[in-house]
């Protein structure tokens, strides 16, 4: 079952929600909603499940080339599972679990031993067979969130609607969690909508992310795509850390700090301030000097816990620019406070800088092309 | 002392900070004031109503509450509450969930217009229905007109007791309604749940401990109305008197024993209602605190 929706706009009071948005999310597909709190994916969710009303001169929402913009909540048949999960707390897990078959009119409602039956097979699914007599209130936060989706999943609903369906719990349980909700999606492959401020776990979970930024859709693409290919400045602080810099194009050379590096890119950014981005990562480091334009930087900060090897240097300039690197190299170089680097970006991406205030230039962007090992110039 | 060392040691490790607990004899001071207030103010009288109910034998008590005019204040006084508690309950109900669920334009309004009968001196509240349904108010000629007859009658009764007594449910369920927000009806929704399905299967088992609170604090207080009812009622003896008016007569005719074993029934009441009001409340404070637990870990999980 697939869901598309056009031209939504939602506004609350003088807040806008939603501005224009369109999506359509394949059958069968696991995809996020990712952006910082008041982006509107939230709102999204809830007016693709019909909590909440799309303003008037919205386009259609629909389901499988159905439309449901003026079908109410209860005919929907959605599965929504909540933040913080709205279990009936008066009600046993059984109980929680089975209420949407109970609700049902008179000649659609399955018999008793069937509703058990069926309850049973959910709570197994969920793998919490053993604690339908608990109540809410006697659950960890790991099972109230697997009751909720038993208890979304009951209705046998065309699609699967979650709102930050792990953000109550502590980090350990969600990396399971998470991993246990993909095996589940690969198992009864329902079209699901999942809305997340963690940017791991949708790199991680889904199948395509829709990024999204003040009421709008900043980017949508395959984990891999919005990564490594972020369409704007926004995905690309959004997405992981980064190190930012203001420069110049000029002349085919790339100016940031002291440095002047090789840069031959489109035409456009010829002579134009830019904004450049490095990715942590993305950095090679030396304790000389080799020849190339490098940044030269002192290491004013080292923690080596972790999976990589983490610094954070100072330019001359008085930049800072973290740097992660691998353990090996770490030793190698045996870096330590105070102790002078050259820094090298493997990869950068540029973006101009009236990009925000012209629309033409947002599109335009450009990877540049720093040195033979570096990625040949990309974009429109 | 070492008794109230070991109280006080007691009392550190229970109550958890020792920084704010009174020297031992400053706390029996404190206690001993209130036991003592609480027996002559409340005790006493409590008491000396029943032994005045009772001085002239349980054979006067008993004739006062079954003459015919005490009996007809009884089943007046009944009457009233029977129909002002259960209106007040749907409209307790209907007015805190529309202040708890919804944004709309006048809601402070609305919930000061619920806290009017609590700021208003009760005489005046029946005065206000004298105005309005009495002979030279405002609705007072056409409703002779029709000869109907409010003021000074049964329906004048019921009314200055449903105005008096509005307020108790609906002040009840407003924090407890807020506190629970709106997911678990939404939740209902999304399952395929109709409006009633809604109410009655998660709404109200929700708040039923807060609705009986307010259904006990509302029928005490409808029972008991002395002031507004004393001025619409016009007190025609066993026509338009209740328990609280017909006490007063009895009193006021010097018939003591009569008025105090009437009397004596509606302390009887009061004791019953406290009792039950006791019982009720701590489930409504480990409702509302669960509900607010719930709202602060929401709160926290936020961030």
């Amino acid at each position: 079952m697939s869901i598309e929706v056009r031209h939504i706009t939602k506004k609350f009071g003088s807040f806008t929600a939603l501005d224009d948005v369109s999506l359509r999310v394949n059958s069968g597909e696991l995809v996020a909603l990712l952006g910082p709190s008041g982006s509107g994916k939230t709102t999204l969710l809830r007016v693709i499940a019909g909590l909440e009303v799309a303003d008037t001169g919205s386009g259609p929402i629909l389901f499988h080339d159905e439309n449901m913009a003026a079908t109410d909540v209860r005919h929907r048949r959605v599965g929504f599972v909540f933040q913080h999960y709205a279990l009936f707390r008066h009600m046993t897990v059984f109980e929680n679990v089975a209420f949407g078959l109970r609700v049902r009119p008179r000649s659609f409602r399955p018999g008793r031993a069937i509703i058990r039956q069926k309850v049973q097979h959910l709570l197994k699914l969920v793998q919490l067979d053993f604690l339908g007599d608990r109540y809410p209130s006697q659950l960890s936060g790991g099972q109230r969130q697997r009751v909720a989706l038993a208890r979304a999943l009951a209705v046998e609903p065309q699609v699967l609607l979650l709102d930050e369906p792990f953000g109550a719990l502590d980090a350990k349980v969600r990396i399971e969690l998470r991993q246990w909700l993909r095996r589940l999606h690969d198992e009864i492959h329902i079209t699901s909508v999942f809305v997340t401020h963690d940017q791991e776990e949708a790199l991680e979970l889904a199948d395509r992310v829709v990024v999204m930024n003040q009421g709008r859709i900043a980017q949508v693409g395959t984990p891999d795509d919005v990564f490594h290919h972020p369409a704007n400045e926004f995905v690309m602080n959004f997405l992981g850390h980064v190190n930012r810099f203001h420069g110049r194009m000029e002349g085919g050379q790339l100016h940031f700090g002291d440095v002047a590096m090789d840069a031959p890119v489109h035409s456009e950014h010829s002579s134009h301030a830019v904004r450049i981005f490095v990715r942590p990562h993305d950095w090679i480091i030396d304790d000389h000097a080799n020849g190339k334009a490098s940044l030269k930087a002192v290491i004013s900060q080292v923690n080596a816990a972790g999976p990589h090897a983490r610094i954070q240097t100072v330019t001359e300039s008085g930049e800072l620019i973290d740097v992660e690197l691998s353990h090996e190299r770490f030793r190698e170089l045996s870096l330590q406070i105070g102790a002078t680097v050259y820094l090298v970006p493997r990869e950068i991406k540029l973006f101009a800088d009236d990009a925000d205030t012209c629309p033409a230039c947002q599109a335009a962007r450009e990877y540049a092309k720093m040195e033979s090992r570096i990625q040949s110039p990309a974009g429109p | 002392m070492a008794g109230g060392l070991a109280l006080r040691l007691g009392r550190g490790t229970a109550v958890g900070s020792r920084a704010v607990s009174e020297p031992t004899v400053v706390r029996w001071l404190l206690i001993g004031i209130t036991l003592l207030f609480l027996t002559l103010f409340l005790f006493v009288p409590l008491i000396a109503v029943f032994a005045q109910g009772f001085a002239k034998g349980i054979r006067v008590y008993f004739a006062s509450l079954f003459e015919a005019d005490a009996l007809a204040a009884i089943r007046l006084t009944l009457l009233a509450t029977a129909i002002a508690v259960p209106v007040n309950l749907v409209f307790g109900v209907a007015a805190a969930w529309a202040i708890a669920k919804f944004e709309f334009v006048g809601k402070s309004v609305l919930i000061t217009l619920i806290d009017l009968p609590f700021a208003v001196s009760p005489v005046i509240s029946g005065l206000v229905y004298v105005l309005m349904f009495g002979l030279q108010g405002w609705l007072g000629p056409w409703l002779s007109a029709h000869d109907i007859k409010i003021i000074f009658a049964v329906p004048g009764i019921v009314l200055a007791t449903m105005f008096i007594t509005f307020p108790f449910i609906a002040r009840e369920l407003i924090p407890l309604m807020q506190a629970q927000g709106t997911e678990e009806e939404q939740a209902a929704r999304v399952l395929g749940a109709n409006g009633w399905q809604m109410f009655f299967r998660i709404t109200l088992p929700n708040i039923k401990w807060g609705l009986l609170y307010g259904v006990i604090l509302c029928n005490a207080r409808a029972m008991g109305e002395f002031g507004a009812v004393s001025v619409v009622s016009g007190h025609i003896r066993g026509m338009t008197n209740t328990m609280p008016l017909h006490v007063e007569i009895l009193y006021n005719e010097y018939n003591f024993a009569a008025a105090f074993a009437v009397a004596s029934l509606l302390a009887l009441l009061a004791l019953v209602t406290l009792a039950a009001k006791s019982a009720v409340e701590w489930r409504v404070a480990r409702q509302l605190k669960a509900a607010q637990t719930a709202g602060r870990e929401e709160v926290r999980h936020e961030h």
